[in-house]
């Protein structure tokens, strides 16, 4: 007689979530059951119903990401389908909703009710994919100007110097027909617009609502302010690069202000998705280019969980993972050395904190380009590790006239580094800066973003951390060796401009206590692989599916959506952006402020506009 | 007390300020002469002005470092094949390279039509190049290289910047003298300081010998 033991079925909270969605709306919710993919699909009728359930019934209040996808030829009916990705801010994995709608006519209901974060999200998904979004409040294109002509990102737009839909091309081996792109489609003739579109008299919304809102004549004589709409940038050395707020003012204090970007718009997921896997991994570098280390470190993340879906998968060696965490934490300390001094440049101290930021940047740079072989553009990490293991020393070859030669070794360097230089440099900034006069009394109480707004708004790493809510993926949602690793997550309370500085000190203060744990894992490693599997493939195969791979990138949750459907490119390659939905948050924070409180409330968030843009 | 924020502050820059002139006594005033001092002044032993003299004195490059791609070609007084490329043409270079600026023509042999293993043509758009590279990492021959020198401006863009063959190549001596350690490891992988085919010929050569000399001693 055989006896079968019944197995009692573990259910995670995150099933456990399903389930109740599933018993809830029933018939409206089924799961995603293709394989590779997760999460269930909701019916778009009753997708805010869904959402503001999943949100205030079953704890998923954080809204990670919105993104559109295009099934053209992939799915019945070629349907777009957005994604949204939510959690619970106590930890754990994501629960994702999905909601489709034919291409033709595309229209879900807006999510902006639910979850504000989802602003700026759903505006670029109607930009680069034209889903339109009902009940959203201000639903015009993002990134892209209003002349433009159709939605880039999906399946059947060509770009002006388009070749093929994938790379590599045809045209580069063996033939090799060379030529340059522009040849083929010259300046003048390259641009098409939208067929009711007229150039002549073409008026910006923004630039209109600089004129709506001025006065048309001035009254005297009644003492009442007028408003006045005053357009910072894009030219404007505050704004950390082509960025422009059109602020509203009532007297001198801010009563709207409007983010105006995408000037630095490159369609970064499109071209992801043209090039192969492996190809979009130094394209990652230029997102936040101060922070390539751990640009790539998302995108390995991402793509690794999809080689996980396939059978002979290795995970990254440990040595492999130690040195991802040493360049990654690096990079953490490095970026926000520099966010202190841009913030520093903007409340008015001239470069001076800037520059001693800058000198220890150098000293880590010159780390990262012995290792990799560039300073910012890293391109260092690979699927299944890491391209090189660190040198033996940090040695300069010289090969032009008057090159001078540094020689250090590089376990010795990283040593001094690490017990030393840095924390000696994360006290002086805290000597220089912390106790100022000028800088509490600008900083303490001045743009405020509270808890439940940071929250809502989507706001991540230091801004969502400095606002009391210790999140951070590191720890929520785990991955690489940090849970081997000691250390705590910082957390401010007040959410103004000056817990966002102070929270960037205890952060850095945090991440050398990591360094230290690394240390000793590279002595006791050495030699080992730095690489899992075979090393040397320029194409490996990705199976079909779907993964979110998200890190803890110094300005925040840096995460990539990436869908493959089993070829040798992404089908579907996003990127979650912190700088980007960070800015969602930046009207509230300067209501009631002066225009001065605007340049640095927007350095206290530190944006990088190669991210905000892409 | 208000104000000793600022004063605290202030303490830090009057260190950097003396902090500079304090080294310069040190070095007696020729803190930017001796080749030693600068490993000080550019390290993490470094305390006060922190610059280079850009173009007077110029950061050597480590080994690793990666500018615009070069081809390898044999060196010029090799005895047997002067000048001949170590690319084969194989393609594996363009097709990882993610701007896809590389165009590679495949040699034939204009008798039988057939490929033979070097490139009639390759051409790289450096406006295009993004410096990863993928190239030099994949390549099975060590034929493509990313070069040390990042001086490369010129006055026009259009007809300057698309290298040609002739423009991309360097003797295999100059990946040796910017690259030596990697140069020497790469050497061992393939068995030898010379191309892997040239290798690979000369042993099924040895072999043959081997072979013909076996089977005079039998018979």
């Amino acid at each position: 007689m055989t006896e079968y033991v019944q197995i009692a079925e573990t259910v995670t909270p995150l099933q456990g979530a399903i389930h109740r969605l599933e018993a809830q709306f029933a018939g409206a919710v089924r799961r995603d059951d293709r394989e590779g993919f997760s999460g269930v699909i909701v019916d778009s009728g009753r997708l805010v119903e869904v959402a503001t359930f999943a949100r205030d019934t079953l704890g998923f209040s954080y809204l990670s990401s919105a993104t559109a996808v295009d099934y053209l030829g992939k799915a019945e009916g070629d349907p777009l389908e957005m994604v949204y990705h939510t959690y619970n801010l106590q930890g754990g994995p994501a629960l994702v909703l999905k909601a489709r709608t034919p291409r033709s006519e595309a229209t879900l209901p807006s999510l902006v009710g639910v979850w504000p974060g989802a602003n700026f999200q759903e505006r670029e998904a109607w930009d680069l994919m034209g889903i339109r979004f009902e009940g959203h409040p201000n639903l015009t294109r993002i990134l892209m100007w209003e002349g433009f002509n159709g939605h880039p990102l999906r399946k059947d737009w060509h770009e002006a110097y388009y070749e093929e839909d994938t790379k590599p091309f045809d045209s580069r081996w063996p033939e090799g027909r060379v030529s340059r792109a522009e040849e083929h489609n010259p300046y003048g003739r390259n641009v098409k617009y939208p067929a009711d579109f007229a150039l002549d008299g073409y008026e910006s919304l923004a630039e209109k609502a600089l004129y709506d809102a001025a006065p048309m004549g001035v009254h005297v004589t009644d003492m009442a302010t007028d408003r006045v709409v005053v357009s910072m940038g894009p030219q404007h050395p505050s704004t950390h690069g082509v960025f422009r707020m059109i602020a509203t003012l009532d007297g001198e204090t801010i009563v709207g202000l409007e983010p105006v970007m995408g000037y630095l718009h490159r369609n970064h997921d499109k071209i992801g998705e043209r090039n192969t896997f492996l190809h979009n991994m130094p394209f990652t570098d230029r997102l936040d280019y101060f922070c390539s280390m751990s640009n790539n470190h998302g995108y390995a993340l991402a793509v690794e969980q999809l080689m996980a879906l396939g059978k002979r998968y290795e995970p990254p060696t440990y040595r492999a993972e130690a040195i991802r965490v040493l360049m990654v934490e690096l990079t953490r300390i490095l970026n926000h050395l520099v966010a202190i001094g841009f913030l520093l440049n903007d409340l008015g101290a001239y470069f001076t904190p800037l520059m001693y930021a800058i000198i220890e940047r150098e000293l880590i740079l010159d780390f990262f380009e012995a290792t990799s072989g560039s300073r910012m553009m890293c391109n260092y990490m690979r699927f299944g590790g890491v391209a090189y293991d660190l040198p033996q020393r940090i040695e300069g070859t010289a090969a032009l006239v008057n090159d001078r030669v540094r020689d250090f070794d590089t376990m010795h360097y990283l040593r001094d580094l690490i017990n030393d230089r840095l924390p000696r440099a994360i006290d002086q900034t805290n000597d220089l800066l912390t106790t100022n006069e000028i800088i509490t009394n600008r900083c303490i109480g001045v743009g405020v973003l509270t808890r439940e707004d940071a929250i809502a708004c989507s706001a991540a790493g230091p801004v969502l951390r400095a606002s009391g809510v210790p999140y951070d993926v590191r720890r929520a949602e785990p991955y690489s060796i940090y849970p081997d690793l000691e250390f705590d997550v910082a957390v401010r309370y007040h959410g103004d401009i000056y817990d966002r500085y102070l929270i960037r000190l205890d952060e850095m203060r945090q991440s050398i206590r990591i360094l230290k744990q690394i240390l000793p894992i590279l002595e006791e490693t050495k030699g080992q692989p730095f690489f899992a599997g075979r090393g040397g493939q320029y194409n490996p195969r990705i199976p079909a599916g779907e993964a979110y791979g998200r890190a803890e990138n110094p300005k925040g949750e840096l995460g990539y959506y990436v869908v493959s459907d089993g070829g040798q490119n992404p089908w579907r390659y996003h990127v979650r952006a912190p700088s980007f939905i960070n800015l969602t948050a930046l009207e509230q924070m300067c209501k009631g402020h002066k225009v001065a409180d605007v340049v640095a409330i927007l350095g206290s968030i530190d944006i990088v506009l190669g991210e905000v843009d892409r | 007390m208000y104000g000793s924020g600022i004063v605290r502050g202030l303490g830090v820059t009057l260190r950097h300020f003396l902090n500079t002139y304090l080294e310069d006594i040190r070095w007696g005033f020729r803190r930017h002469v001796p080749d030693e001092a600068f490993p000080l002044r550019q390290g993490l032993e470094t305390r006060g002005i922190f610059t280079v003299e850009y173009p007077e004195e110029k950061i050597a490059t480590p080994e690793r470092f990666r500018f615009i791609p070069f081809l390898v070609v044999e060196n010029y007084d090799h005895p047997e094949r002067p000048g001949h490329d170590w690319c084969t043409s194989c393609g594996i270079c363009a097709k990882a390279c993610p701007p896809q600026c590389i165009w590679i023509v495949r040699g034939t042999n204009p008798e039988t039509g057939r490929p033979v293993p070097e490139p009639d043509e390759f051409y790289i758009d450096i406006d295009l190049c993004m410096n990863c590279g993928f190239c030099a990492e994949f390549c099975p021959f060590d034929a493509i290289k990313m070069d040390h020198d990042y001086e490369l401006a010129s006055y026009d863009r259009t007809t300057a910047h698309v290298f040609d063959k002739q423009r991309l190549s360097k003797e295999f001596r100059y990946w040796q003298s910017i690259a030596p350690t990697r140069a020497v490891e790469e050497a061992e992988a393939r068995g030898g300081w010379e191309h892997k085919d040239v290798l690979k010929q000369r042993e099924k050569e040895a072999r043959a010998q081997a072979r013909a000399s076996g089977g005079e001693g039998e018979g």
